[in-house]
């Protein structure tokens, strides 16, 4: 068996193969939405850089982040961080060892949906 | 060739091509992330919008500065860790040697401009 099939072996399977479930679905949400922070964390940094820079960049780029498209971006972003922080959470109950039974991480899963668009739209009125 | 036990000759050939550490650094900035993403949403939040003194003032005290600071390091770090599984997943070769040095000097990079605007303003 070694000597079969060495240094060409597969890949990941990709989503597509898969039927969407409960189980798999929040959880590459989970590596979406992580990767997609990376645009709110360069919006956070740049308008950092632009307040450190003066008054009048800094202008600019404000209303750039409080324009309607930045307000969307900045909504989004904040839904995708308390997602990824749920789901993160979710990982780690599953890496201690609990939970790890089909009924329990599909209630998961949808404690996730429910909890993130909460807490988005909390983080909304709040702040 | 013919020595190595079949044991020995899968090792390293994983997509990350090392151990357990990824994922255990993984775990650690998560456990830190729980706690600093409430704190960072609830005190960085509010500024944007202000005025440009409004928000000087704001970080130029210490828990602002510090924990934004936090969140940009840890932050960074964690994303620096966890988008690697995803070129480890979906990557071989030059391709993700080369997407993972891509990727280093993104996250560090923002970092490291990231706390430089935050020194600025605080001091």
């Amino acid at each position: 068996m070694a000597d079969v099939n060495q240094g060409n072996r597969p890949l990941s399977p990709h989503l597509q193969v898969y039927r969407p479930q409960w189980t798999w679905v929040p959880s590459i949400i989970n590596r979406i939405t992580g990767a997609g922070l990376i645009v709110g964390a360069f919006l956070v940094v740049w308008w950092l850089i632009a307040a450190a820079s003066g008054p009048e960049y800094f202008s600019s780029i404000d209303w750039l982040i409080t324009s309607f498209i930045g307000d969307v971006v900045m909504f989004l972003s904040v839904w995708a961080l308390w997602w990824h922080m749920l789901g993160g959470i979710r990982h780690l109950i599953w890496d201690a060892g609990y939970g790890l039974d089909v009924e329990t991480s599909e209630k998961m899963a949808k404690g996730i949906v429910g909890l993130s668009v909460v807490l988005t739209i909390l983080t909304a009125i709040i702040v | 060739m013919a020595f190595l036990t079949d044991r020995k000759r899968a090792t390293g050939l994983g997509s990350a091509k090392s151990g357990t550490e990824h994922h255990w650094h993984m775990s650690i900035s998560s456990y830190a992330l729980v706690i600093l993403t409430p704190l960072f949403l609830l005190t960085f939040g509010p500024q944007l919008g202000n005025s440009h003194e409004e928000v000087v003032a704001h970080f130029s005290r210490a828990w602002p500065a510090v924990i934004t600071g936090l969140m940009i390091v840890v932050g960074m770090w964690h994303f620096r860790q966890g988008f690697q599984s995803i070129i480890d997943d979906y990557m071989r070769g030059l391709t993700r040697k080369l997407s993972i040095i891509a990727l280093v000097c993104v996250s560090y990079g923002l970092m490291a401009a990231g706390i430089f605007a935050l020194v600025k303003l605080a001091l």
